[in-house]
């Protein structure tokens, strides 16, 4: 009874989100455009699998991820599962070894489910005509968001300032839009923007809180925050520095003939 | 009928590939690291059935929903002609889905126990409330205003590298001088504005509306709406720590 009323909530919330959505586009149109849309049926048809499959999706997150995502981001910051893994004392930023990768696994993994990202790369493939392929800039992107948390991670453990690595991050990434193919610089810019929603926003922000009220001298306040800044700015370096790599080696690849 | 019952098993046979890694990552490290048994097995195997037909409705729905609505507009404002209204339409479209967007609610009243706790403002429930009701209108009108800009940049022409490049500079320069507790929460902002259903909506707007002007390039010219929606919030939550 209460998976059926916890699943209606969310479909409520789902359409709230929907409605402002579908008020603008349909206030415009009819006022605006004064055209009636082409496919009115299935367009509605469309709206409500998607309202269903967010709906269907958030649920099952609720009920597999979150939960285990949770508990074991608690259990990896618990002073106790530290320090039985720990070889030397004091603790040191090596102790934490475990969260690091537990970071970077589950910042992959999710970033590979994330809708939002899905819609950008199925656009991509089928405008550039399939020369970028979703799934590889979907990788490209799920790496980024693996090297963002750890070494946002690395940063709540060390105590280091948040904006010594979004500066340097950012005169990384201005260098690169500089000398990047003009071609991926969009939709580059635009996959880093859409890594961090659904899936992976309460997972990272439950790993960061919980980080930063285990380790000794952290602020949550403070120190708690940031990470989901690594996570939307090191995917736009991979799928630069991917662009680059591929045009670097089509070049050598011409020179050689 | 056929081709869409395929097109759907195709969009279900994905679903199954994008959620691997997940299942991967969890039994892994419950297993090795944990050293515990799943807790819920009947909720384990409910839930990841959900997520994979929840993701394929979600991809159905985007196909036949999302992506037509977003292009067709695009070219109906293109035929129009009126570039005043294309901008006031760009503009509702960011506010009223940034507005209302959860995962900014969250954030902007988090946002204001730390200003509360900071010293920034009155440490009382009324000044929390309007410090984290200003927040949002000042991200909602920086989507707004990122959209405004994005469209107008297809439209003329404009290199996305220097507006991007110049938006981070000024980010680089106010984080010099905004109060240390609001930089993470300011960075963070740009991240959450963008919903699952507006980055469908607003990718097919831009792609549509670099489609049907005969001298853009749909690759160079369509994307970057959504990376400026990323971008201007920063800008103007820092702003707003700086102001308030």
């Amino acid at each position: 009874m209460t998976a059926i009323f916890d699943f209606a909530s969310i479909i409520v919330e789902t359409v709230a989100d929907v409605i402002p959505i579908a008020a603008t586009i349909i206030g415009f149109q009819v006022l605006v455009i004064g055209k009636p849309l082409p496919n009115p049926k299935q367009t509605a048809v469309g709206f409500i699998y998607v309202i269903l499959g967010i709906a269907f999706f958030l649920k099952g997150l609720e009920m597999t991820l979150f939960p285990v995502g949770e508990l074991m981001a608690r259990q990896l910051t618990s002073p106790e599962f530290i320090e039985s893994q720990a070889t030397s004392e004091p603790l040191t930023w090596q102790s934490y070894g475990w969260i690091y990768l537990f970071g970077a696994c589950i910042g992959f993994s999710t970033t590979l489910a994330e809708p939002s990202l899905i819609a950008v790369a199925l656009k991509a493939e089928e405008i550039s005509g399939g020369a970028i392929q979703a799934f590889g800039l979907r990788i490209a992107v799920a790496v980024g968001v693996a090297i963002g948390l750890s070494l946002g991670i690395f940063r709540i453990v060390t105590g280091s300032p948040l904006y010594l690595y979004i500066v340097a991050g950012y005169c990384i990434l201005m260098v690169q839009t500089a000398f990047a193919p003009k071609l991926i610089i969009g939709l580059a810019y635009d996959s880093g923007g859409v890594t961090t929603s659904t899936v992976t926003v309460p997972l990272i922000t439950a790993l960061g809180l919980g980080l930063a009220s285990t380790v000794p001298g952290r602020d949550p306040l403070i120190d708690g925050f940031g990470l989901i800044a690594f996570a939307s700015l090191f995917p736009i370096i991979t799928v630069l520095g991917y662009a680059q790599l591929a045009e670097l080696l089509a070049r050598m690849r011409k020179r050689s003939l | 009928m056929i081709r869409i019952h395929n097109r759907f098993l195709q969009n279900l046979v994905g679903s199954v590939f994008n959620l691997l890694p997940i299942l991967t990552v969890i039994l892994v490290f419950q297993v090795l690291v944990i050293h515990q048994p799943l807790e819920n097995t009947v909720n384990l195997l409910g839930g990841t059935f959900l997520i994979i037909i929840g993701l394929t409705f979600f991809i159905q729905g985007l196909e036949i929903g999302l992506f037509p609505v977003g292009e067709t507009m695009a070219t109906a404002f293109a035929k129009k002609g009126s570039l005043t209204w294309l901008m006031a339409f760009s503009f509702a479209l960011g506010f009223a889905t940034t507005i209302a967007e959860p995962a900014l609610i969250a954030v902007a009243d988090e946002a204001a126990r730390v200003a509360g706790n900071g010293g920034l403002i009155d440490n009382n429930k009324g000044a929390r409330i309007d410090y984290a009701l200003g927040l949002r209108l000042s991200v909602a009108l920086s989507v707004g205003l990122a959209l405004v800009v994005g469209v107008l940049r297809i439209i003329r022409g404009w290199p996305l590298q220097h507006l991007i490049m110049g938006g981070y500079a000024s980010i680089l320069l106010m984080t010099a001088f905004t109060p240390r507790e609001m930089i993470g929460i300011a960075y963070d902002s740009g991240g959450v504005t963008t919903s699952t259903i507006t980055v469908p909506l607003v990718t097919a707007l831009g792609i549509g509306l670099a489609s049907s002007i005969k001298s853009r390039n749909p690759l160079i010219d369509g994307f970057g709406l959504i990376a400026f929606a990323s971008l201007t919030p920063i800008i103007f939550v820092m702003a707003y720590g700086l102001i308030v």
